[in-house]
């Protein structure tokens, strides 16, 4: 059975309470739109990339508990990433939160995904996925047309 | 068709149709719970407590058995076999349209149109009614509350006509603004497309003295009867309107069926919505003619048992009267309303004073879709989200709402289990 304390992690709920990067960033010259109408979220994300390197990363929006830590975390996440990176970072959230319940994620995905491993409790709740990938489709977005606009629906 | 089925022991409080309960009767509507047997269901380990009956209904035994049945035993096409199958489907199928047509107090059978649901139903009217009628300068009134099937089809109906929508305004609590309303119908309104009750937020319309001001200015009137026809008594001839469209599924029915009525002679002036088999009289390849309605807007073969099955759900509607619905509904409005206000940092959103059994709530610093998943583990089954009608969410500056819509079966119990999930919900965000 599903269990709501995999979904809602302590860790998950620190952020959701206290995001981090919650704000434009300065001198940001990536920025896209992400929009989930199902269930309203909205978040727009900004990116600093110097020499393929992502210098600075901040978002602004309103969304669930799950959107909100999910797109907190991803921005910790990826600071000091090179752009190169960030496919492989976002395939392997995107099959660990999507995979079958019956199946654990390896040691060496959750250890690749490091702290982004609290959000394997999303693939018990398929409702919520469309939540916790809002932010990493918007990445995405981002990098593919430096302004674009998504739509998890 | 057949008598009303209402199976097992609840046939038996379903008797006082004859004498309405009186506030402080005995009588328990919940006995009905037995009648619907997803009900007597568990959801992850828990008795479902089912509150999400604005977007769909339970199907009591009776419908379910009418399905049965008619697959059973009397499954054939209609209006076009001379064997007695085919001839008692016709029947059936008929039958069901008086039923319904009685049900909403219709001036006559004919003017029920079968469809697949109110989307359907309203989308037939903007099209058919609307691209004959609408021209250029036209306004169509339309309530700021309308689900989004009473905003699309408008929108697409004005963009070919040139006509314009007006949206007419409504209050903090969710009434619409009706001094608003008398300003802004003129002699350029040609429709007045308003939901009798909103299913965001409960408000229901004073949709006659609506109808009555639309018609002063030569306006016809469509009525969204989607939350309305399963909830109360209604009737078409009281109110007044030209049009209403309702769903099957939103009234204990199947899915896939609804209806729309409309007075005779606004139907015969219409053309065809869809065209094909069993709406012609005669078809050569220059020119056809149309059979009369309702058949003219029923082409090819319709949902047949899901109008049967549409029958019977008013059949069981009307063994156990509207007024006591409507009745056992309020009383659990109340309950449901002082319950959750109980509910540090919870608001309800839409406090109409008429108001049906709709309450959408939000709760301070938790988004309604953490909500929905966290009393969904509880068993509770409630609605999260924008409820189709972005522009009400857009009024009040929110993304969504929680929603719990009742219906006579739900118990105070029900609620009491609401109320404890929410407590829950309360503590993973403490
Ligand atoms: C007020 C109102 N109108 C129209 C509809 C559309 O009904 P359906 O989806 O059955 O066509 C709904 C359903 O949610 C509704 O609540």
């Amino acid at each position: 059975m599903s269990d709501l304390r995999d979904l809602y992690q302590q860790t998950i709920l620190d952020h959701t309470k206290r995001p981090r990067n919650f704000h434009e960033v300065a001198g940001a010259n990536y920025c896209a739109h992400g929009h989930n109408p199902l269930c309203g979220d909205k978040l727009t994300l900004y990116l600093k990339i110097e020499n393929n390197v992502i210098r600075d990363a901040g978002f602004q929006g309103t969304g669930c508990a799950i959107s909100t830590a999910s797109a907190s975390m991803m921005t910790e996440a990826i600071k000091g990433k090179t752009t190169g990176e960030i496919e492989p970072l976002f395939e392997g959230f995107h099959s660990m939160v999507t995979a079958p319940v019956n199946v654990e994620p390896g040691e060496a995905k959750l250890e690749f995904l490091g702290k982004l491993a609290v959000f394997s409790g999303v693939r018990e709740f398929p409702m919520r996925v469309k939540c916790a990938t809002l932010a990493w489709h918007t990445l995405m977005a981002a990098l593919k047309d430096g302004h674009g606009a998504v739509s998890t629906e | 068709m057949n008598r009303p089925v209402i199976e097992n022991s609840a046939s038996a409080a379903a008797a006082p149709r004859r004498s309405p309960p009186s506030a402080n009767s005995v009588f328990d509507m919940s006995l009905l719970r037995r009648d619907f047997p997803i009900l007597q269901t568990q959801v992850r380990g828990k008795p479902l407590v089912y509150l999400d009956n604005a977007a769909t209904s339970q199907k009591p035994n009776a419908v379910i058995a009418a399905i049965t049945r008619y697959y059973s035993h009397q499954n054939a096409n209609i209006h076009r076999g001379v064997y007695k199958l085919s001839a008692e489907a016709t029947t059936a199928y008929e039958n069901a349209r008086e039923k319904i047509a009685r049900f909403i107090d219709a001036p006559a059978a004919e003017e029920i149109v079968f469809v697949r649901g109110c989307t359907e139903g309203i989308n037939l009217v903007a099209h058919s009614w609307g691209l004959g009628n609408l021209r250029a300068g036209d306004e169509i009134l339309l309530s700021g509350m309308e689900h989004h099937s009473n905003i699309v089809p408008w929108q697409l109906a004005a963009e070919r006509t040139g006509a314009k929508i007006i949206p007419v305004p409504f209050k903090q609590n969710g009434e619409l603004d009706m001094g608003r309303l008398a300003e802004l119908l003129s002699s350029r309104t040609r429709i007045v497309a308003i939901t009798h009750i909103s299913n965001a937020l409960g408000t229901i319309n004073p949709i006659q003295q609506i109808t009555a001001m639309a018609h002063e200015h030569g306006a016809l009137v469509l009525v969204d009867a989607a939350q309305s026809v399963p909830h109360m008594a209604i009737s078409a001839k009281r109110i007044g309107c030209d049009f209403m469209a309702f769903s099957g599924h939103k009234m204990f029915g199947p899915t896939g069926i609804g209806a729309v009525w409309a007075r005779k002679s606004l139907w015969d002036a219409m053309p065809p919505y869809q065209s094909g088999g069993d709406m012609i009289r005669t078809v050569t390849f220059e020119k056809s003619t149309w059979n009369q309605v309702p058949h003219k807007f029923e082409a090819g073969t319709p949902d047949i048992c899901g109008a049967i099955a549409l029958g019977a759900a008013v059949d069981y509607l009307t063994a156990v009267g509207m007024e006591n619905i409507e009745s056992a509904e309020q009383d659990l409005l109340a309950y449901a309303q002082q319950k959750l206000l109980s509910i540090d940092g919870l608001s309800i959103v839409g406090t109409a004073a008429q108001k049906a059994a709709v309450v959408s709530f939000t709760m301070k610093g938790i988004h309604p879709h953490d909500i929905g998943t966290i009393v969904d583990e509880e068993g509770v089954a409630i609605r999260t989200g924008h409820h189709c009608c972005q522009p009400v969410m857009d009024f009040y500056g929110i993304p969504a709402t929680a929603r719990a819509s009742l219906a006579f079966y739900n118990t105070r119990e029900d609620i009491d289990r609401l109320a404890a999930a929410l407590e829950k919900v309360k503590e993973v965000f403490a």
